[in-house]
């Protein structure tokens, strides 16, 4: 159906936002990726099969005209607390069910649906405290939803739905009220800071497109979200692709472009075909194409999909490789403001950035000023992974203490572990310690710490994780990431990673904690991107934090954390040993000797530290240390 | 090792995203998917028809991680080493997908062509790790003896 004018579009919403009153009851299950892994698209087709069979009325997505009440049964986006999945909610009551299993279907139809009772074997339970209603949880109790706030309520393959939420109404207000220069406006005043990491603000960057006089200009999405532990931008991709789509039409709006282009790492396949149907089904609105809803404003947006590159996510990297060429980064400036895709005056932001445009326009810039610290305002959304007992992905308002995430959101460290750190920023980030709880999460307090909200993710670490291989870790993953065309970053980043895997494997020499400082010092100083800029950070962090450890590994041969497998020294106890000679027969160097029925020993030079000894002993006489 | 090239579909293609050097990546995307991998050979005729040199089609299709000049197993087993993933234990189960199909960090693609087994820095997916995907479909919360079963059931396919 092609909208033609601002009452089409308002037309259309009012219907479904009619139709969606009918669904007197909704069953929405999480379909997002780790509850589909545990099955939950059965469990929909399942509770949808009961349903018809009962005879009770049902619908998948909101129909166009609906008279009577039906159950709506819908697979929604990610719910967020993947730990406890498949989730299945019930609506209005807020009612949530954890770890579904298709043999629960017929009482949550059954007892739920048609009765309105509890099944109580399905609520969430934590300290012997029964939880049925999702918002008491704490989990979700000190969250903040807004930008993730579809996700868990509506079909995102249904752009009817969308309009059911609201959708569009930002964008209608855009082009029929506030016009493109009041759009920047409140942009500006709401402060809205890049959500990709840096943090710039996006009015700024708006500003500076629109200034310039070329008639051509681009917006583009940067979806390359590619740290390590974030997977933010995936689940507003693929639950609610029809909010990004409205926050890049406002920006092409505002800033006078006609084109935008969608940037999607090729390992998140289900976004791209969301966001494909999505555009699809925009165009067919007439919300996408010529002369929108009688405006005369020309908009399309494309998607190109990454072939495997994180320092695509580098801008100038980013629009190289839409363009068809190497994902290399060049020198700064001119800035992509001026000189970006296609060497165009082009608006680059990412996807949650994005994502919060139409509720900024909708709601105002005082309102989301409201949310957060002043200069950092409004949420963040995080993930939640690691050691962490609700591994999830959550939103909070920035500011928000570390504490509040790791225990009250997270539900502290798994296996009654100590919490030691979370790595926050990724691979360009650094990380915190328990002197860091109370720590507000905005961005400017995390700088000040030597650490950077990044993209969001959060991975936690327990008393068990080592954080020189922590270090060596990410080395090792900007390494391999690095593009090789700057010295410092393809060089350094090598030298760098080559004393950190010494380190770690017994052979760290004095002096390596200098040297790795001194690289650090000068790469940072001199890479031509970001990508090299930060290179040296999670190292940099850690010998702030944990240079006991480095000492440890370097002057002792050993490691705290009991990590490293070289640094492992094996001992058989004599007193427990009963000289079955299994040890030695499973040896693969042969450094255990003895004789039958005798105690045995390892010898320490011909120790391979493999731990086969150890797996293989009975008695539990080989001794870790 | 040389393949028989269907041009018809290679023009297809080219006609689907349109001979341009923006489109180079999407066109060498779709090849890939055809043939699981970039065949060396089609590169010239790429080249004419999209308008650029040989050289810059080499210097995409060797920049980018998912391209490969080499053909693929049937099974491609991608093992995720992102943070969540190394910190609960991805190493464990490379080693053991490793050992039993003969495989290391240099040769990753089984002799019968039945399996490739790469290491990928992030599948998105740290709320199951650690995960791997085969031929792009997810498995989660893997360990060492999961990574076993999983072989068996996918040489009995």
């Amino acid at each position: 159906m092609m909208l033609k004018t601002r009452e089409d579009l308002i037309k259309v919403r009012e219907q479904y936002m009619r139709s969606a009153t009918k669904e007197t009851k909704k069953i929405l299950v999480c379909a997002g990726k780790g509850c589909v892994l545990n099955g939950s698209l059965n469990i929909h087709a399942k509770l949808k099969e009961l349903l018809e069979a009962k005879g009770i009325a049902c619908e998948v997505e909101l129909q166009d005209e609906q008279n009577d009440s039906v159950v709506g049964i819908k697979a929604t986006g990610c719910h967020g607390f993947c730990e406890i999945g498949p989730l299945v909610r019930i609506e209005p009551d807020g009612i949530l069910y954890t770890r579904v299993k298709v043999e629960d279907c017929e009482d949550i139809i059954e007892k739920t649906i048609v009765n309105g009772e509890i099944v109580d074997r399905l609520t969430y339970t934590l300290n012997g405290k029964n939880y049925p209603k999702k918002d008491d949880i704490p989990f979700y109790r000190l969250q903040k939803r807004l930008v993730l706030d579809h996700c868990d309520k509506i079909n995102p393959t249904s752009i009817k739905e969308y309009f059911a939420v609201g959708g569009y109404e930002a964008f209608e207000k855009a082009l029929f009220e506030l016009g493109s220069d009041e759009v920047i406006n409140q942009i500006t005043i709401s402060n809205l800071r890049g959500r990709g990491g840096g943090g710039f603000p996006a009015g700024k960057k708006w500003t500076q497109v629109k200034r310039q006089k070329s008639p051509t200009k681009y917006i583009v999405c940067n979806g390359d979200e590619g740290d390590p532990g974030a997977f933010m931008d995936r689940s507003v991709m693929e639950d609610d692709p029809h909010r990004m789509l409205e926050g890049m039409m406002i920006a092409g709006f505002a800033c006078g472009a006609k084109e935008g282009y969608i940037y999607v790492r090729a390992e998140y396949p289900t976004a791209v075909e969301r966001l494909t149907n999505a555009i699809k089904q925009a165009n067919e609105y007439g919300l996408l194409g010529e002369n929108i809803l009688g405006t005369g404003f020309n908009f399309q947006i494309y998607i190109r999909k990454g072939a495997g590159a994180f320092v695509c996510g580098e801008g100038s990297a980013l629009t190289a490789s839409i363009e068809g060429k190497r994902g290399m980064p060049r020198v700064k400036p001119p800035r992509t403001v001026e000189h970006g895709l296609f060497n165009e005056p082009t608006v680059l932001n990412n996807v949650e950035t994005f994502a919060n445009v139409p509720l900024i326009v909708l709601n105002g810039a005082e309102w989301y000023k409201s949310i957060g610290p002043e200069n950092s305002p409004g949420t963040k959304a995080f993930a939640l992974t690691g050691n962490i007992m609700n591994t999830g992905l959550i939103e909070v308002p920035m500011g928000t203490t570390l504490r509040q995430v790791i225990y009250d959101i997270g539900g502290g460290i798994r296996n009654n572990g100590e919490f030691k750190a979370v790595q926050i920023g990724g691979p360009s980030g650094g990380c915190l310690t328990p002197e860091h709880l109370d720590l507000n999460l905005d961005f400017d307090s995390l700088k000040k710490v030597g650490a950077m909200i990044g993209s969001g993710g959060l991975v936690v670490m327990d008393d068990k994780t080592c954080m020189v291989e922590v270090a060596r870790f990410f080395m090792n993953f900007t390494q391999n990431e690095s593009c090789g065309k700057c010295v410092p970053c393809r060089e350094g980043t090598k030298r760098m990673l080559e004393i950190l895997e010494r380190i770690v494997a017994g052979n760290g020499r004095k002096g390596d904690i200098e040297l790795l400082l001194e690289l650090a010092d000068t790469i940072s100083s001199t890479a031509l991107c970001g990508l090299g800029k930060t290179a040296p950070s999670p190292v940099v962090s850690t010998i702030k934090n944990f240079r006991e450890e480095y000492e440890a590994h370097i002057n002792e041969k050993r490691c705290p954390a009991g990590a490293c497998q070289k640094l492992k020294r094996y001992t058989i106890d004599p007193d427990m040993c009963k000289g079955c000679t299994k040890c030695a027969r499973n040896c693969p160097v042969s450094a255990i000797t003895g004789t039958v029925k005798q105690p045995h020993v390892i010898d320490q030079d011909k120790c391979i530290k493999c731990g086969a000894c150890k797996a293989n002993c009975a008695f539990g006489a080989v001794k870790e240390a | 090792m040389s393949v028989n090239i269907d041009y018809k579909f290679i023009d297809e293609t080219l006609d689907e995203y349109g001979r341009k050097p923006s489109s180079t990546i999407a066109i060498l995307q779709k090849i890939q998917e055809r043939y699981n991998y970039l065949p060396k050979e089609i590169f010239p005729y790429l080249a004419k028809q999209i308008g650029i040199s040989e050289a810059n089609i080499y210097g995409v299709a060797t920049f980018y991680e998912n391209f490969s000049l080499e053909p693929k197993g049937k099974y491609v087993i991608k093992v995720c080493d992102g943070t969540a993933c190394h910190v609960r234990k991805s190493t464990p189960v490379l080693e053991r997908l490793r050992e039993e199909l003969g495989l290391s960090e240099t040769k990753v693609t089984s002799d019968d062509l039945m399996f490739t087994v790469e290491i990928v820095s992030c599948l998105g997916a740290c709320g199951l790790a650690p995960a791997l995907t085969v031929n792009d479909e997810v498995y989660s919360s893997m360990t060492p003896d999961k990574a076993s079963e999983l072989l068996k059931k996918l040489r009995e396919e």
